[in-house]
């Protein structure tokens, strides 16, 4: 054998076996395996089911939550939202963006599934509406006024929305340039300095509680469409799926990525992923995925090779386990 | 045509045919009695020998449930208490095969399973274990509910860091779907095939004591001869 693959070679050795056989039908004990197991999978359905909570919508959000949904579509108009700050692989913005020392993966990778918040969720969206004078005028002046001034309306916009969405949930007064009819999913917003933005917002709402926006996310480019990514990173923006999540255990903090809705087990395999988020200097790291991710892949790396690795390989001959395992052949040997 | 047949190749020269000598290496590295014996050492008589079949059953379960639910679409089993039924048998079989996974992996891991040349038995049951998780994940991301969407639109963090995200979309609901019905199942069970294999070509590894047995035995045949 070469060095290397001395080196390579699993710790310790075996001789063949010149002992008794017994007889065993292996393909005996697989059909009973197989019948064990489906029983079992078949009286767990019977018994626990599986979880199947409704997804949520943009229409039922921009119902449920119209001041929520309005402040997030004024920050994808005013490109502030967390998607329109993401960075790689939507867009070129660094909010989002990962590193460890000196390796940048999001940033090489670059961009490869380019979301531009206020075109895609706004613009493109309301270009779709037809017959309303009204909003086709407001787009004319908003699509042709200079980025600095469409930004500053768009900004106007959503600024006194941000103040309302956080002044409720810190359960203060919010401020009185902010409307919202809950039972009719209105939200009226009265500054000055906003140009086009509230006929293009109210639009917006309207089209959304229509049921017409997630479609018009889906469907941009072709006629068949699988690809939910700009339509649930919208909704994500947002904060209904994070309450729904948080009423049901789901969030990070709640080792949510293990769990899933109601009490079934989830993915339990991932407790130590799951785990690294719970302990510093992950839990407050603005690098935290990376960071996991580099652990898990080390230990996944190290699990993989145990055969190899000095001292970890000895461990099963020091605690002995194994006789417990093969108690039945020692005492016959006794 | 002469209609006379051609002379039968000669018996004892060694064939240039590629399948001949698939069929030779292949015969020679598990002969039918070694691929499916019929006996066992006698070592082999512990509860936790059955968990290593527990998981191949497991994962016949979960492919034939999956199989099902993959030819009926990826909506039926939210309107039809059969399809809910199948997905809930399916869940309960990923569930069941990572528990005897964990359950076969520690018991394998305190028998040192590795020993004798055992080494890339070990690394293709990590490897499984660890292409499953992926398997499970695809799946999570495909249901089409809300788990699906607070799952894809969280874990997508994880992926994007790394850069994976950039070709790994866990919001791109059909990647997802080919990746948990075709590739990753794919790899899992070729892993599995070769997993097996390798301990059929191995044979199940003796327990500790009875290497030190043998020694003794072999040292005290050794001297036995000399004297």
């Amino acid at each position: 054998m070469s060095r290397l693959g001395d080196l390579l070679r699993a710790d310790g050795d075996t001789k063949p076996w010149k002992g008794r056989y017994a007889p065993y039908d292996l393909v005996k004990e697989l059909a009973i395996a197989v019948g064990v197991i489906a029983s079992l999978a078949v009286l767990l359905a019977v018994l626990f089911s599986s979880p199947d909570d409704k997804p949520s919508t943009i229409a039922q959000w921009s119902h449920e939550l119209p001041a929520d949904f309005a402040t997030t579509a004024a920050k994808e108009l005013a490109e502030t939202s967390p998607t329109a700050e993401y960075g790689p692989p939507y867009n070129h913005s660094s909010g989002s963006v990962q590193h460890l020392l000196l390796l940048h993966p999001q940033r090489w990778l670059g961009v490869s599934h380019p979301i531009h918040t206020a075109d895609d969720y706004v613009i493109k969206p309301l270009e779709t509406i037809p017959d309303d004078p009204a909003l086709q005028a407001a787009l004319a002046q908003y699509n042709g006024a200079p980025e600095k001034q469409k930004k500053a309306w768009s900004e106007a916009y959503a600024k006194p929305l941000e103040q309302y969405s956080e002044a409720i949930e810190e359960k203060k007064t919010p401020p009185a340039t902010v409307t919202v009819n809950q039972s009719a999913g209105t939200v009226t917003v009265k500054v000055s300095g906003v140009g086009p933005v509230p006929t293009m917002m109210t639009s917006l709402q309207g089209l959304a509680q229509s049921g017409g926006l997630e479609g018009g996310l889906v469907t941009s480019r072709q006629f068949f469409q699988t690809d939910y990514t700009k339509p649930l990173l919208f909704i994500a923006d947002g904060g209904l799926l994070s309450e729904r999540a948080e009423a049901q255990h789901l969030l990070g903090k709640q080792w949510g990525l293990m769990n899933e809705t109601g009490s079934f087990p989830g993915q339990p395999w991932l407790w130590l992923y799951a785990l690294w988020y719970q302990v510093e200097p992950m839990k407050s790291s603005p690098n935290a995925d990376i960071q996991v991710l580099l652990i898990m892949g080390l230990l996944s790396l190290a699990f993989i090779s145990i055969p190899f690795i000095p001292g970890i390989n000895r461990l099963p001959r020091r605690i002995p386990i194994y006789k417990l395992i093969w108690r039945e052949h020692y005492r016959s040997q006794i | 045509m002469s209609g006379i047949a051609p002379p039968p190749p000669a018996g004892p020269m060694p064939s240039k045919s590629w399948t001949v000598k698939v069929r030779e290496k292949g015969v020679e590295a598990l002969p039918p009695d070694r691929l499916l014996p019929d006996g066992q050492p006698t070592y082999v008589a512990s509860w936790i020998y059955v968990f290593g079949v527990a998981g191949i059953a497991s994962l016949i379960v979960i492919i034939a449930s999956g199989s099902i639910l993959a030819l009926k679409g990826p909506a039926w089993w939210h309107f039809t208490g059969v399809g809910h039924f199948l997905n809930s048998i399916h869940l309960w079989s990923v569930e069941l095969f990572f528990f005897v996974m964990v359950v076969h992996l520690w018991g394998k891991f305190w028998m040192a399973a590795w020993r004798g040349g055992r080494g890339r038995v070990w690394v293709t049951g990590a490897i499984t274990f660890l292409v499953a998780i992926p398997a499970a994940l695809t799946g999570y991301v495909s249901q089409q509910n809300f788990d699906a969407q607070w799952i894809s639109t969280q874990a997508k963090d994880a992926m994007n860091s790394v850069g994976v995200g950039s070709f790994f979309n866990l919001t791109n609901f059909g990647q997802m779907y080919s990746f948990h019905i075709l590739l990753l199942p794919i790899a899992v069970v070729a892993l599995v095939v070769a997993h097996v294999l390798l301990v059929r070509r191995h044979g199940v590894v003796p327990p500790f004591e009875l290497e030190r047995r043998a020694e003794f035995a072999a040292a005290g045949a050794g001297a036995k001869g000399q004297r």
